[in-house]
């Protein structure tokens, strides 16, 4: 049993790393100029190829895959945050409206500074969309101290999502300026216009919040046993979930200064790597949600450039698609479950 | 003597507002303690304030000489465990993986379990027989399997104090036997000192070294079984109103038929027990005689019978309490008698039975049925 069990771990964590390499690899390649991987791996060594494709490939791919897999990942971990949090299998960022908190905050506050014509710097917007988060995130914890119904949380989330929504597009249509255009296209969601500083910068955050969380592993398997329980074995409740309120709000804060809001990765991710590993022990949890995520969204993120090329879809559109069914099936399941 | 655990003045309640205030109790190392009361009394809420779960609106509680407040969640989980009755809602955790997590006061930073710990854990799910299980979901076993499981995840823990809020309510009769057996024997082989609340007084009775009875407001009693159970207590605890609970052996009877009596049972040695019942059921007051006070028989009649003709234990039917029977014979149309033979001490009860035939009453002879 126990040995059966590791196997199935490292084939699942396998799994999740040769489709990363995979995906990133296609995210590089395909595109509206295709660049092959020899030519890839030429320049890689030094050797010189097409200016245009090298300006392709080191401006705009590149910064672009990366980013799309560190922000799917921090999407997904922070996912899987707010469920254990919660012990609520269909919360997210999206879902509880914390992803359009931070939205708003940020177009508030780029549209405020942008008309003064000052120079919005990556911390800044992290900023700004961290607090927003923490406006929605304190919303919805006043919420589940009023309801202790999981339906009725999560439909006052969607409820503060929307106002949050209504108000970032009335800021983006009152709001002309020429840059504004860019914020239109954030505000739905993308992965596009990437620089090699925001990469560096969203690397770094991401980075350190995945190193807390990974070290808060122990204490998150002792939570998954209910507040009591957990408790009762020398875990200080209070400090644990304020950790885990502002961790998953700093992972929210960081996709959606980046990327805009986007639906159902928080949701899916962990539950698909959950059902390939077969078990919900953070150790292990941890790392392979931020892989799945990782590679959820690179995957969406390839289709949503391709598929209408040279329309690009927005990222959500994709994420949905392909999200939303597994909410429905975790449903079923949890129905099923009940019933037995 | 030492005391363990004990507390000063210890009062309970929820946002500052005393539910029970005052509760003192002492109990030496290895003493199983039980907390008794109605329904809503506060026991879960005492239970989760000694485990500090809760905060104490008052008083202190002192565990191993420590202010139990001063001490920090790890040496406290290393010395506490509980069992609760919280539903939880684990995915994917077979029943051995919440087992281990009692281990987590002493695992690493990442909470990897040595040999060592699974050792340990593998020990305390034999001790409570759910190896069998160990590799099902958890979500999946059997509310009775559940409560083994989380006594096994509390054993693992390896406390000097197990705190339990109604650990057998799910349990049947053989594990509820069984569970307090390895509660004794954990006591017995490690010193465990025990804090539960019960429903099954009769259990209560039985395991415990003291009892402590709340009522709601304040804590009735603390002492030791015999000093609980005496009589008409636990009536008064519970405020008993329909029908009745036996302290002396923990029999508990439906409420007694009213009316004047329509049949004279004459029995003795447990063979009019069952008797007295189905008239009950069938809602036929009844007298019952005549009964020794020592008689097995004689707490049930007490219980349903509108009258219980009764003599002295040990002592010759004296013939002004069969003329007492005699006159409750002639009240009533009919007499059942569940004895086959009289001894004769009971020859009183020949003569009363004899009277009835005189008297044209109508005779049923009920015999006890014998097995083998």
């Amino acid at each position: 049993m126990q040995q059966d069990r590791k196997i199935r771990y490292i084939t699942a964590f396998l799994f999740l790393i040769m489709a990363a390499i995979v995906l990133f690899a296609a995210n590089i390649c395909i595109g509206s100029v295709k660049i092959s991987l020899g030519d890839i791996l030429r320049n890689l060594l030094g050797e010189k190829i097409d200016q245009t494709t090298e300006r392709i490939l080191w401006d705009i791919r590149l910064p672009r895959t990366l980013a799309a897999l560190i922000l799917g990942g921090a999407l997904a971990l922070a996912g899987y945050l707010l469920q254990s949090f919660f012990h609520n299998p269909i919360a997210g960022p999206f879902v509880l409206g914390i992803s359009s908190g931070a939205k708003m905050i940020v177009a508030l506050v780029m549209v405020f500074l942008m008309g003064r014509s000052i120079k919005v710097t990556s911390m800044a917007l992290i900023f700004a969309a961290f607090l927003g988060a923490m406006i929605s995130m304190g919303f919805v914890l006043l919420m589940s101290r009023k309801i202790n119904n999981m339906a009725m949380l999560v439909v006052s989330g969607v409820m503060i999502g929307y106002i949050c929504s209504a108000i970032t597009e009335l800021v983006v249509t009152f709001a002309d300026d020429a840059d504004i255009v860019n914020l239109h296209n954030w505000s739905r969601g993308s992965f596009s216009g990437m620089t090699w500083d925001h990469v560096a910068v969203m690397t770094g955050v991401i980075a350190a919040a995945f190193a807390v969380v990974f070290l808060m592993a122990k204490p998150l398997s002792a939570y998954q046993l209910g507040d009591a329980y957990a408790q009762n074995m020398g875990i200080n409740i209070r400090l644990f979930r304020t950790e885990l309120v502002i961790l998953s709000s700093i992972l929210s804060a960081c996709i959606v200064a980046y990327a805009g809001p986007i639906s159902f990765v928080g949701l899916a991710a962990p539950h698909i790597v959950k059902s390939m590993l077969g078990t919900t022990m953070p150790i292990l949890m941890i790392p392979a949600c931020f892989l799945g995520g990782g590679v959820f969204c690179l995957f969406c993120d390839l289709l949503a450039r391709n598929l209408l090329a040279p329309t690009e879809i927005s990222i959500s559109t994709v994420t949905a698609i392909f999200g939303a069914p597994v909410v429905i099936w975790i449903m079923i399941k949890r129905n099923r479950e009940k019933i037995f | 003597m030492e005391y363990y655990f004990f507390t000063e003045k210890m009062s309970v309640g929820y946002q500052k507002h005393s539910l029970i205030e005052n509760i003192e109790i002492r109990l030496e190392k290895g003493q199983i303690l039980t907390l008794i009361g109605p329904n809503g009394a506060g026991k879960t809420t005492v239970l989760k304030s000694i485990a500090r779960q809760i905060a104490l609106t008052g008083g202190v509680v002192y565990l191993d000489q420590h202010n139990a407040a001063n001490l920090s969640g790890a040496e406290f989980s290393q010395k506490m465990a509980v069992v609760l009755t919280e539903r939880m809602h684990t995915e994917m955790m077979t029943c051995e993986d919440v087992t281990a997590t009692g281990r987590y006061p002493y695992t690493g930073h990442f909470g990897i379990l040595t040999e060592d710990d699974r050792r340990v854990v593998r020990e305390a799910m034999e001790l409570v027989h759910v190896t069998d299980i160990k590799d099902q979901d958890f979500t999946r076993v059997s509310d009775g399997q559940r409560q083994r499981v989380m006594l096994a995840r509390a054993i693992c823990q390896e406390p000097e104090i197990i705190v339990l809020d109604e650990p057998t309510s799910f349990l049947d009769v053989k594990y509820k036997l069984e569970f307090l057996s390895v509660l004794q024997q954990m006591r017995k082989e490690r010193g465990l000192t025990v804090i539960m609340s019960l429903h099954e007084l009769e259990l209560a009775e039985r395991v415990s070294d003291k009892i402590l009875c709340i009522n709601g407001k304040y804590v009735d009693r603390f002492g030791s079984p015999e000093e609980i159970f005496e009589d008409g207590y636990i009536s008064k605890l519970f405020r008993i109103s329909s029908g009745s609970y036996n302290e002396k052996n923990g029999n508990m009877e439906l409420e007694a038929v009213k009316g004047n009596a329509e049949v004279f049972v004459i029995a003795g040695g447990g063979t009019g027990r069952n008797v007295y019942r189905r008239l009950q059921r069938q809602g036929i007051a009844f007298d019952a005689g005549i009964l020794f006070r020592n008689d097995l028989d004689y707490p049930v009649a007490k219980a349903l019978a509108s009258c219980c003709v009764e003599a002295e234990s040990f002592e010759p039917i004296t013939d002004t309490l069969l003329e007492t029977a005699k006159k409750r014979v002639d009240i009533c149309r009919k007499v059942i008698c569940c004895k086959e033979s009289f001894g004769t001490l009971e020859s009183a009860n020949r003569e009363l039975l004899e009277y009835a035939k005189k008297e044209n009453k109508e005779i049923e002879i009920i015999l006890p049925k014998r097995f083998g």
